[in-house]
């Protein structure tokens, strides 16, 4: 197999279909390569490496997700058991199978169109198969609601693969983050379908009945009674919250979950936990400021913002998607803070600005997509003044400059008045 | 005012195959080499042509920017060939060793009395000239020059590196004879590190300023040194020579004879029983290397240490300023699913299913795999853990690549050589070639503002 392989290779050597197949052989075996310039050994670490543990810490979630779409989709229809266990009412055939023939084939779509689009970028440009696509692949169907459709979702990864990274030049080139640029065109060119209480729970759309009414099942997310001022409306306890047994897009839900990833990426030293840390600072900043406002009475209990603004501060974190974006989008390491004090800056903006979109947008209760990619634009200007720190500090010091004459000329004290 | 230095940012390779500590008398070689590869920057002009007999100490090029600087021989013999490339660039000079070895003697000079000029004469006469290197660039220190600072590193904290205290056990005279020299030639100091559990010999030597550094790996490179003692300011200049060139310079300015002859380290996993050799300068590595035996068929030889020497073979000859030959395994295999397997016998910088964070006095047997494609900079916040100057290598390396002089500047490019990058190089995810990017920015900028 590794002997044939590697003729295959040699065969294909400098051919337009060469990208296409070291993509495949690298995936089953690391190259022969060896070191040719600078240092002659290197560590173990590559970026496949590397992104296979971001999808490592990705897993727990999609199984979840996995299951809570089922056990969203049953428990609307029959209504929530009132004696809830686990094992019992959620790990159960039904709705992993539910959730399996919902879920999967949005993870196929998403792998199949955008890593598609990845082979033939390399191919016409004769560049290898960067591994970036491998974590987008995944974040994609986990953070869009489960009904969304499948040609909606390809439109979709087609759009934010190749406007959002390919035309800058693939992988460690792009502004955006691919991933949530993929979710905002789904947002903003898709709204109706997008939005609303509809498309959280699997067959809400199609207007399944519940159960002995005639009413369609609702999925409200609680984000969405919130910002209608229907606080009193949901039941779901605050471990529901925590664990996650409540509506949302496929993967975010699981606030246990995804803390668990977090750690996981921190341990491997993979995800930046300035970031993680100071966006959770960030959104709890944030959220005291709104339930100050509140406090102080500055605000009426009939304005269309109360809801939202009176949710305590702190539960922000383990309803919606904040918690997932903290921990997996924030962190991609091409489009945030490149510094470590400019993550610190970013990844706190990146949570007092969630919260703030999320309270204050009138058509759709969820904001850290928006914040995260609002952010990714401001990155650079961040890492500049960064920078520009480290080169003031370098231009102080010039002026103590000893700089000795040359024995041939004189021109060193005019070189330094020059430089000062 | 002496200042010690403590490192914590960094990494420690260990590897297995140590040089052990016991000297042995490399074989004569037959034919010795100057490799022109070694002179970064220098255009050759030759003095003597193929066939000529040479002494040792006596001239066989000079650069052709500034005809006072002349390259010697290490031993004399005869010129048997010069071997050239393309656009007839000469590549390597090839010299047939005589039986008798014959010294070119020079006058010797009164240290104490002699004034800076005719020490610069005589350095850039006698050959010893190339040892002194200068920042900003990393190249031949300009002789026209005056450098604020002169810095020597007498701690070796690169992988298997040669031990500078074993190499350099008796020859105080000669170290003091060349700081003394040096010391004429700049009105700053002769900063000289050593490691802070050491008990080096320069700390008998008159006339240089002693900084104790501990910490891992860059602690031991001169430019971590430089940047924390006295960093370099745009049109500064210092000066850094390494110990075991000292030795040759010292003992030239006390006996008028270039004696090219110094310990090398010859170590490394593929090395059977690696130890130290005392040989010269462009002696042949196979008259060492076989007497030590090695284990694998297929090894890479490297002039210098794993992180920044030069790829040679074992007919290529001792770099000029290399005392350490390594040996490792070539890692020309492939390794099924590679990427994502739990890995214990590599070292990581993460902990993404490896291990080497477990033991950290582990020693490693690595072979010269890549363990990965090149990419493009994906990962950030990396390099900077293992990287103590104060400078942002990751957007250093970008303006190097971009070719923005302005940034280059800005960001500290004339405090920095390709071998301060060598650690960065090491644990790149994306498998870029930093030293390379370095290097060719000096280059770049050198030919521009230099």
């Amino acid at each position: 197999m590794k002997e044939k392989l590697h003729q295959l290779k040699l065969k294909y050597q400098g051919k337009k279909m060469a990208p296409a197949f070291n993509a495949l052989h690298t995936f089953l075996y690391t190259p022969n390569e060896t070191t040719h310039s600078g240092g002659h050994v290197r560590a173990v670490d590559d970026l496949k490496r590397t992104m296979n543990t971001v999808i490592l810490a990705l897993v727990p979630c999609l199984l979840f997700g996995i299951f809570n779409a089922g056990y969203q989709h049953y428990s609307a229809i029959n209504g929530f058991p009132t004696d809830f266990s686990v094992m019992e009412h959620f790990i159960t055939w039904d709705n992993f199978w539910l959730g399996a023939i919902t879920v999967l084939p949005l993870v196929i779509v998403s792998y199949g169109v955008g890593l598609l689009i990845e082979f033939i970028f390399a191919v016409i440009k004769g560049h290898e198969v960067e591994e970036g696509y491998l974590v987008t692949g995944m974040l994609v169907p986990l953070i869009i609601p489960v009904d969304t459709p499948l040609w909606m979702l390809a439109v979709a990864v087609a759009f934010g693969v190749i406007i959002g990274k390919e035309v800058f030049g693939g992988t460690g080139m792009n502004i955006l983050n691919p991933a949530l640029t993929i979710r905002a065109f789904l947002f903003f060119a898709y709204p109706t379908w997008m939005s609303g209480d509809k498309v959280w729970v699997h067959g809400a759309k199609e207007g399944m009945t519940q159960a002995g009414s005639t009413d369609a099942i609702s999925g409200e997310t609680i984000l969405g009674y919130l910002a209608q001022g229907n606080a009193s409306e949901f039941s779901y306890s605050l471990s529901d919250m925590f664990f996650g047994f409540i509506p949302g897009s496929v993967g975010e839900t699981s606030t246990f979950l995804i803390l668990l990833g977090g750690l996981f990426l921190i341990f491997s030293k993979i995800a930046s936990w300035r970031i993680m840390v100071s966006a959770v600072l960030g959104s709890l900043a944030m959220g005291l400021i709104f339930n100050g406002v509140v406090d102080a009475g500055w605000i009426p209990d009939y304005s269309k913002f109360y809801g939202l603004m009176q949710f305590d501060f702190w539960k922000h974190l383990i309803v919606g998607g904040l918690a997932f974006g903290i921990v997996y989008m924030a962190t991609d390491p091409v489009t945030g803070s490149q510094t470590n004090k400019g993550k610190w800056v970013y990844g706190f903006l990146i949570g007092f600005i969630s919260v703030m979109i999320r309270v204050f947008n009138p058509g759709y209760p969820e904001g850290v997509f928006l914040a995260i990619l609002l952010m990714n634009v401001f990155a650079p200007t961040i890492d500049h003044y960064v920078v520009q720190g480290n080169v003031r500090k370098r231009m102080k010091r010039l002026k103590n400059a000893t700089i000795f004459p040359k024995p041939s000329d004189g021109k060193a004290e005019e070189l330094k008045a020059e430089t000062v | 005012m002496s200042k010690d230095i403590r490192i914590k940012k960094g990494l420690n390779i260990n590897l297995v195959g140590a040089a052990e500590q016991n000297t042995s008398k490399a074989v004569l070689s037959n034919v010795y080499a100057l490799n022109l590869d070694d002179f970064h920057g220098i255009t050759p002009k030759l003095l003597l042509k193929e066939g000529s007999e040479v002494k040792a100490g006596e001239p066989i090029f000079y650069n052709k920017n500034i005809e006072e600087m002349q390259f010697v021989s290490p031993v004399s013999g005869e010129i048997v060939e010069v071997i050239r490339g393309a656009r007839r660039r000469i590549l390597t000079i090839k010299i047939l060793a005589d039986k008798e070895q014959g010294f070119h003697v020079s006058k010797t000079l009164d240290l104490d009395s002699v004034d800076a000029e005719t020490v610069r004469k005589t350095l850039l006469q006698s050959g010893c000239w190339p040892f002194i290197k200068q920042r900003p660039y990393d190249i031949i220190a300009n002789p026209d020059a005056t450098p604020k600072a002169i810095f020597v590193s007498a701690h070796a904290t690169a992988p298997l590196a040669a031990n500078v205290d074993y190499a350099l056990k008796g020859k105080e005279a000669e170290l003091q004879a060349a700081i003394t020299a040096l010391g004429k030639l700049t009105p700053g100091k002769i900063h000289v590190s050593v490691g802070d559990t050491s008990s080096s010999i320069f700390a008998a030597v008159n006339g240089v300023t002693l900084h104790k550094v501990s910490g891992p790996h860059p602690s031991g490179l001169v430019g971590t040194q430089i940047n924390k003692i006295d960093p370099i300011n745009k049109g500064e200049m210092v000066w850094t020579i390494s110990p075991q060139d000292l030795v040759i310079m010292g003992e030239f300015l006390l006996t008028g004879k270039f004696n090219a002859e110094r310990v090398v380290a010859l170590a490394g996993s593929a090395v059977k029983s690696p130890k130290y050799y005392t040989t010269k300068i462009g002696a042949e590595i196979s008259t060492f290397l076989y007497a030590s035996g090695v284990n694998d068929e297929k090894f890479r030889l490297i002039n210098g240490d794993v992180l920044t020497g030069h790829k040679t073979a074992p007919d290529g000859h001792l770099g000029f300023y290399n005392n350490t030959v390594t040996a490792i395994p070539e890692g020309d295999d492939y390794e099924f699913f590679g990427w994502n397997k739990p890995v214990f016998n590599k070292i990581s910088s993460t902990r993404a299913l490896t291990f080497s964070w477990l033991n950290k006095n582990k020693k490693y047997d690595l072979d010269t795999n890549t363990n990965g494609e090149h990419r493009a900079f994906v990962v950030t916040g990396k390099y900077e853990e293992v990287f103590p100057l104060d400078i942002y290598p990751l957007q250093l390396l970008k303006a190097c690549m971009v070719k923005d002089l302005d940034e280059m500047e800005q960001l500290g490019l004339y405090e920095v050589a390709p071998e301060d990058f060598s650690l960065t190089e090491f644990i790149c995810i994306s498998k870029q070639p930093h030293q390379q990017i370095i290097r060719e920015g000096l280059d770049l900028m050198y030919q521009e503002i230099g």
